[in-house]
């Protein structure tokens, strides 16, 4: 089953304070690289199906009025995910969508 | 669908013409406070009628409340699905009409409205990251809304809080028309207790007829069971709320 990847992130603007507790922790285990952490959500849609134009349209709708607040959150992306996509790396490009089975 | 069955003896319930207000309390999947508010309602001399997020229809009330709790478990977000219930949008329709329909939120049921766009701004998690539960003193910035008429302007109340995500938040811009139309209903006093901006504990819309915070004020209704006060005796502030919105009723009629 094909599905369509939502990223949504707190807004850089607002206060994270869940990342803030995380950037806190992770001295604590040795990982001193990070000066910052901000958590967001990914949500995955699970489409019955061919990925078409409009239920990419009804994704971005969706990603925009329910899965995010725009007061306090961005959609930061939108894609579809290769079926056999076991890695990030496999994920399709919405500019450049290619035939999906 | 039948009244709520209250817990306790309301003896002496107060009769007069106000009873005849009908006040629905809208119960979501996962709404906690549903009873305390009913039984809120009920103490002011109102009728407390139960309403249920899937109904088609707002059975006549008079003015609603939208009780505290984790309605759909704060999944998404604090308010986000339930705010896609059937009977929001009747809600938002009637709070919106000619008639203003009076609209109260409690905590969870002012995320709710936020997320409806009833009320701007919104609410993430406390800038300590914990729950917490207290008795919190407000400061009643605008008494002239329709749940808060019966207040001076002002006015010190105590009323619990307690939530996870209550740190109001919202851009300088609409904080600043917050502030320049008095539409900050009230503000946290001596601690702000969640980070919230500019101490913002509640707001209302324009027009007055609906308000949203976080505290709960139907917690604090009966002598002996709520915060302790300033003075030192148990607070019945919140019933202030209610016999405002009967005030505002009653000069409707």
């Amino acid at each position: 089953m094909p599905r369509i990847v939502v990223d949504v992130m707190p807004k850089p603007e607002i206060l994270d304070p869940q990342g803030k507790a995380i950037v806190g922790a992770l001295p604590r285990l040795g990982f001193t690289a990070f000066g910052g952490v901000r958590q967001g959500k990914r949500f995955e849609l699970t489409v019955e199906g061919p990925v078409t134009d409009q239920i990419l349209e009804q994704a971005r709708e969706a990603a925009a009025t329910m899965l995010s607040n725009p007061v306090i959150e961005d959609v930061v992306n939108v894609e579809v995910l290769a079926e056999d996509a076991g890695s990030e790396a496999a994920a399709e490009d919405l500019a450049a969508p290619t035939e999906a089975e | 669908m039948s009244e709520t069955p209250l817990i306790g003896d309301l003896g002496g319930t107060p009769g007069a013409p106000l009873s005849g207000a009908r006040i629905g309390v809208i119960t979501f999947p996962g709404t906690l406070d549903d009873r305390d508010a009913a039984r809120a309602v009920k103490l002011a001399g109102a009728t407390p009628i139960p309403l249920w997020h899937a109904d088609s229809d707002l059975g006549d009330v008079d003015a609603v409340v939208l009780p505290g709790g984790f309605s759909y478990g704060d999944y998404l977000r604090a308010g986000a699905i339930a705010r896609f219930a059937p009977l929001m949008a009747k809600i938002v329709d009637a709070a919106n009409s000619d008639a203003k329909l009076p609209v109260l939120g409690i905590c969870n049921g002012f995320q709710i409205l936020t997320e409806a766009h009833l009320l701007p701004g919104s609410m993430i998690k406390n800038d300590h990251l914990k729950f917490i539960c207290r008795d919190q003193t407000l400061r009643v910035e605008n008494n002239q809304t329709a749940w808060t008429n019966q207040f001076d302007e002002g006015q010190e109340i105590t009323v619990v809080l307690k939530n996870q995500d209550g740190q109001y938040v919202a851009d300088e811009k609409t904080l600043d028309e917050l502030e320049g139309e008095g539409r900050v209903a009230f503000r946290y006093v001596g601690w702000n207790p969640n980070g919230s901006r500019r101490g913002i504990a509640g707001i209302t819309n324009a027009a007055g007829n609906v308000v949203g915070l976080m505290p709960h004020p139907e917690h604090a209704v009966e002598p002996g069971f709520g915060p302790l006060g300033a003075d030192g005796h148990y607070s019945t502030d919140g019933l202030g709320f209610f016999a405002s919105v009967l005030s505002r009723l009653v000069e409707a009629k």
